[in-house]
């Protein structure tokens, strides 16, 4: 059995995601969030929700790039946690920054296309988050279910866009979630292509294969 | 669908909700502001008290915001992006010797010595502040008006326009030639009536004391009706010219998110965010933001006939 080779990855995994949101409740409570704690916490919240989502995002292509198994057993987690942190940032906007005001919500998602495309990656999740259980994979069916969860890569990429919007100039953070993502991307297409490279070994094949240290051929 | 008795809010509960709320909100105030002295306890350098200075108006008597706030909350990107950048990097800038050239359309160009400004008649505003990103703060600051400055230097005719310089120590500022960093020397402009506004003030410190590095140290302008962009730190020159001079903001976003004028005005958002409400920092929920920043019966005046969405 897989679960019992390493039994320590789900609690460790687990703990891991949730770390970042007990050092910021006590960061709240010994009142050192700085001046302006509403817009420290909004910020961090988004950026363990993006952070998260990538190290989700980044299961299968460890698989496909290295050959490892495990992070498949914890994707599920990942992108829950993900979510789980997307939810609390966009509570804290809703219920902290806008003060339930649904009016100016409302306006800020028509209107403001940095707060559209974060409203958007949200919605993007929310359906993965629902449909995350075994007992929606068999009800899809296993092709659809993953035909869905592709809007993960959706949700990655508004997540980005939001992000470099919400800046006045353009910063390195954002912009390296942007490459990362393009790479994450890149392993994910060059999988056919290394499938088909078994066969007739193209230039991205052979290279994929080699990093699998495997054979080309 | 049946709803099981159990799941009705009993009706003296359900009569209480609104102590509910607000027992959600002083918890979510809790969490967010606990324990604000301690905070304020932290170590914040104080610069050089200043001598003899007087109340002047206008001066707001809303609630000030502290100390380490005001030197902890900062927009300086010379010294980094991130709002607690400049308090952990400013330290270095070198304010002293400082000299302020002033030039240009004038009968009486002249470089003035720090000493010399600090000489001025230096009276306390206190002003709010609102940053184009939609906080705002209220500042006690100790300065003197413009004008007072440029009555000294007599502008002749053809000065229609202010243009302001910041200092540039590239030794001293990480943020200088960072990656996407805006062009410097951070360069900013008035028209010649709005210089010449009373409201103008150039500041040499807060709280009675001497600018904190943080906080654009020796010098700056503060222009309270304008985004706090406007009001450019650490000046060294500034040049009476007959055309509009070009600012940082203006030129990084090709004129598209931030104007010249860039008067504070909840009816014409920026782009990218409303400019309708504002966050003071201290506090939870976000308030109105005023036209002018609560300025217009003193500045008003000068905006007649102009349409502020095309001149934003």
């Amino acid at each position: 059995m897989a679960a019992a080779r390493r039994p320590w990855l789900k609690p460790l995994v687990f703990a891991g995601a949730a770390s970042p949101l007990v050092w910021l409740v006590s960061r709240a409570l010994r009142g050192t969030l700085g001046p302006d704690p509403v817009a420290e916490v909004l910020n961090r919240l988004g950026l363990y929700a993006i952070s998260l989502l990538f190290c989700s995002l980044a299961c299968t292509p460890l698989q496909i790039a290295l050959g490892w198994n495990w992070p498949l057993r914890v994707r599920r987690m990942l992108g829950l946690f993900a979510f789980f942190y997307a939810t609390l940032h966009l509570s804290t906007y809703v219920f902290v920054d806008q003060g339930l005001d649904f009016g100016s919500i409302g306006k800020d998602i028509a209107k403001r296309r940095f707060v559209t495309v974060g409203f958007a990656a949200w919605c993007a999740l929310l359906p993965l988050a629902i449909t995350s259980t075994q007992g929606w994979v068999r009800r899809l069916g296993f092709r659809r279910w993953k035909g869905l969860h592709r809007l993960a890569y959706l949700a990655a990429v508004l997540a980005c866009i939001h992000f470099i919007w919400r800046f006045k100039t353009a910063l390195l953070q954002p912009v390296l979630f942007s490459l990362l993502l393009a790479v994450l991307l890149a392993v994910r297409a060059a999988k056919p292509l290394a499938a088909s490279g078994y066969a007739h070994p193209g230039k991205a094949g052979r290279l994929l294969a080699k990093w699998r240290g495997q054979p080309p051929s | 669908m049946r709803i099981r008795p159990s799941e009705i809010t009993p009706r003296s509960l359900y009569l209480r909700r609104r102590e509910f709320l607000a027992l959600g909100a002083a918890g979510a105030g809790a969490l967010f502001f606990p324990r604000r002295a301690a905070a304020a306890s932290a170590n914040v350098p104080h610069g050089r008290k200043l001598e003899g200075i007087k109340p002047g108006q206008p001066s707001t008597d809303e609630k000030k915001n502290s100390f380490e706030e005001i030197t902890h909350y900062n927009n300086f990107y010379e010294f980094g992006t991130d709002k607690d950048d400049p308090a952990r990097n400013a330290g270095k800038l070198q304010t002293r010797p400082w000299t302020v050239k002033v030039e240009g359309e004038c009968d009486k160009p002249k470089t003035f010595d720090i000493e010399e400004l600090l000489k001025f008649p230096i009276e306390e505003r206190v002003y709010r502040l609102r940053c184009v990103e939609a906080w705002s703060m209220v500042i006690p600051w100790d300065g003197f008006p413009l004008a007072e400055l440029l009555k000294k230097v007599s502008p002749t005719s053809r000065a229609k326009y202010v243009a302001f310089e910041s200092a540039v120590q590239r030794q001293n500022m990480p943020g200088v030639g960072a990656f996407g960093a805006v062009p410097f020397p951070y360069l900013e402009g008035l028209r010649i009536d709005e210089a010449m506004n009373p409201l103008t003030l150039l500041a040499v410190g807060l709280y009675g004391e001497e600018l904190p590095k943080q906080d654009g140290a020796p010098i700056r302008l503060v222009v309270p009706w304008k985004y706090g962009f406007k009001s450019i730190k650490s000046i060294v020159k500034i040049r009476l010219q007959e055309t509009q001079p070009s600012t940082t903001w203006a030129q990084y976003a090709g004129g598209t998110e931030y104007g010249f004028y860039a008067n504070v005005n909840p009816e014409v958002d920026h782009p990218r965010w409303s400019q309708a409400k504002e966050r003071r920092i201290g506090e939870l929920f976000r308030r109105s933001t005023l036209k002018f920043n609560g300025y217009g019966d003193q500045v008003a005046k000068l905006y007649e006939g102009m349409d502020l969405r095309k001149f934003f």
